[in-house]
């Protein structure tokens, strides 16, 4: 028994960790609101009209579709992506080391896998928000042909948490932040230009084709373009889900390991 | 024998090859101030963080309100505060929000949580500043409402690690004041400091701890009788090292110690003994005479100062 139960609210641990990033966000949330309905306009309208329109003067359609409708998905993604690696470095660093509002955490009932799961819960929920909006903006640019495509919301937060796991999992044993630009000038920024993302793997050499399954993004641009048309061969879209699964799940495993050692020891 | 609230015996905590606590015993009672005293390095923050359920021992056994905390840490961090040495209070929220925050974690009813918000704010005289952004206080006040935030709970046993390390003297004062209502209030309170006037300021009972071993224990007052003089005189000289002067002052006191910028002289009349002084023809540049402190039993039990 932890408190008298009258004088319970009757919340989960991990809700309450929940909670507090909700809280924190609060004080933001006019900003990154208005971000995330902007962004996907912005994108949408420079990208997938202003390039498209290029792209449909020179070469026509890509994989069968308009330009626009094949990079929508993708740029749904990334966006998911981005949010996952912008939400687990500095910020969970900060938590743990600089300003150490984990360690608060968890001299309350909190333990240290409560707080990972309020982290990744949260930024699954702002993934889910944000994976909405874009797909209400891609419909409203006239880019969505299925029923499939009500799955995209889904997949902004599997995308989201199949880098998020990982990467607060690493966060956490961080001592500095030196190693994290180096994240994104090498692995972040190569990924979101070179997984399919705004030309078809056809257009690769044929020797960097294998590699390019070889990057988690591209098995989540894959699943995003099949959940447009509301096509695709199962046996390559269960493959392509299960690698964010897999690294969802693996993030989460180590998560639990690492963050108990930076916080209880 | 009033009800114990906490009991550890052969406590140990190693971090690698490093062993920071040493097998350390205690047992502090309900409604007790009990304080860990010893230099930075000593093991205070180890045991405290064992003795607040969030750092497990690597040998030995601790009981807290007769729960064991690594098996049920949760419950028992649900009625305990904690103040550690840092501070680490969300900085971006509000004073208001980082309470009600915590109240949060604790699980209580909004109703509660704001009821007790607002007391707190008083107690923690931050009324004031309540929508302000905890970046823009002070540093006084941000320890203050890092007490006030640690007594969301109501906890029965409120741990403090250094409260006061860093705070100027009108900021301690009124810290220690908020301490003493806590302590007339029932709270149990575990201090750590590497103050001396702190300890005898806000401590019923003590230990000073020192390579992670616990080396004296009891009250300020009877540890001072057991380990030291009446009282101390302190003499300066104009000279680089007061080792050459040990041997001119011996005959003086009983016991004569020599820190770099000082000689302390342990005697039961310092005035007299300082007359003497003067009459021998010894010029020190200062000369004071002053009680014997917790200070001077460190000095005494480990050859070495609590503030370097």
């Amino acid at each position: 028994m932890e408190t008298p139960l009258e004088n319970r609210a009757g919340w989960a641990r991990w809700q309450r960790a929940w909670w507090y990033h909700a809280m924190q966000y609060g004080q933001t949330w006019r900003g990154s609101v208005a971000g995330s309905v902007l962004f996907p306009i912005f994108y949408l309208a420079a990208m997938g009209v202003g390039v498209g329109h290029l792209v449909s003067a020179h070469t026509g359609l890509v994989q069968g579709q308009t330009y626009l409708h094949f990079i929508a998905p993708s740029l749904l993604v990334t966006t998911a992506m981005q949010l996952g690696e912008g939400e687990s470095l500095w910020p969970v660093l900060a938590a743990v080391k600089w300003v150490r509002t984990y360690h608060a955490a968890v001299s309350t009932p909190l333990e240290p896998e409560d707080v990972l799961a309020g982290k990744l819960t949260w930024v699954a929920t702002r993934s889910l928000a944000g994976g909405i909006v874009y797909t209400i903006v891609i419909g409203a640019f006239g880019a969505l042909h299925s029923w499939w495509a009500l799955t995209l919301p889904l997949l902004s937060v599997l995308t989201t948490l199949a880098f998020a796991a990982p990467l607060v999992a690493y966060a956490t044993t961080a001592e500095s932040d030196a190693s994290f630009p180096t994240l994104y000038r090498f692995a972040f920024v190569p990924m979101f230009l070179f997984s399919a993302t705004f030309f078809p793997v056809a257009s690769y050499p044929g020797y960097l084709r294998p590699l390019v399954q070889l990057v988690p993004l591209y098995h989540a641009v894959a699943l995003g373009r099949a959940a447009a048309v509301g096509a695709g061969a199962p046996a390559a879209l269960a493959a392509h889900l299960l690698v964010l699964v897999a690294l969802t799940v693996a993030g989460v495993l180590v998560g639990r390991r690492t963050i108990r050692r930076r916080l209880v020891d | 024998m009033s009800e114990t609230i906490l009991e550890a015996h052969g406590l140990v905590k190693r971090f690698g090859d490093f062993e920071a606590v040493r097998g350390i015993d205690v047992s502090i009672a309900r409604g007790e101030s009990f304080g860990f005293l010893g230099p930075n390095g000593a093991g205070k923050t180890s045991t405290m963080r064992m003795i607040s359920a969030v750092s497990a021992p690597s040998s030995g056994s601790i009981r807290i309100f007769g729960l064991d905390p690594t098996t049920d840490g949760p419950a028992v961090r649900a009625r305990l505060g904690v103040v550690p040495q840092e501070d680490n209070l969300e900085l971006e929220l509000s004073v208001r929000l980082n309470l009600e925050m915590f109240g949060r974690y604790f699980d209580l009813p909004r109703r509660v949580i704001r009821e007790r918000t607002r007391e707190l704010l008083a107690f923690a005289q931050l009324s004031e500043r309540a929508e302000d952004r905890v970046d823009d206080l002070s540093g006084g006040m941000k320890r203050r409402l890092t007490i006030a935030r640690a007594l969301i709970n109501q906890p029965e046993l409120l741990i403090l690690d250094e409260p006061t390390t860093g705070l100027d003297p009108q900021a301690r004062h009124l810290l220690w004041d908020r301490l003493y209502r806590l302590k007339r209030d029932g709270v149990t309170l575990i201090v750590t400091t590497h103050y001396m006037d702190e300890a005898e300021q806000l401590c019923d009972r003590l230990v000073v701890m020192d390579h992670g071993r616990i080396v004296a224990e009891g009250a300020p007052r009877a540890l001072i009788e057991q380990h030291s003089s009446r009282e101390v005189v302190e003499l300066r000289f104009a000279a680089d090292s007061h080792e050459e002067y040990l041997d001119v002052l011996a005959p003086f006191a009983p016991r004569v110690e020599a820190l770099p910028d000082r000689a302390l002289l342990y005697v039961e009349d310092g005035d007299a003994t300082l007359h003497d002084i003067h009459a021998s023809g010894l010029t020190p540049a200062s000369a004071l005479v002053r009680r014997s402190s917790l200070e001077d039993v460190f000095l005494r039990l480990t050859g070495r100062t609590l503030v370097d």
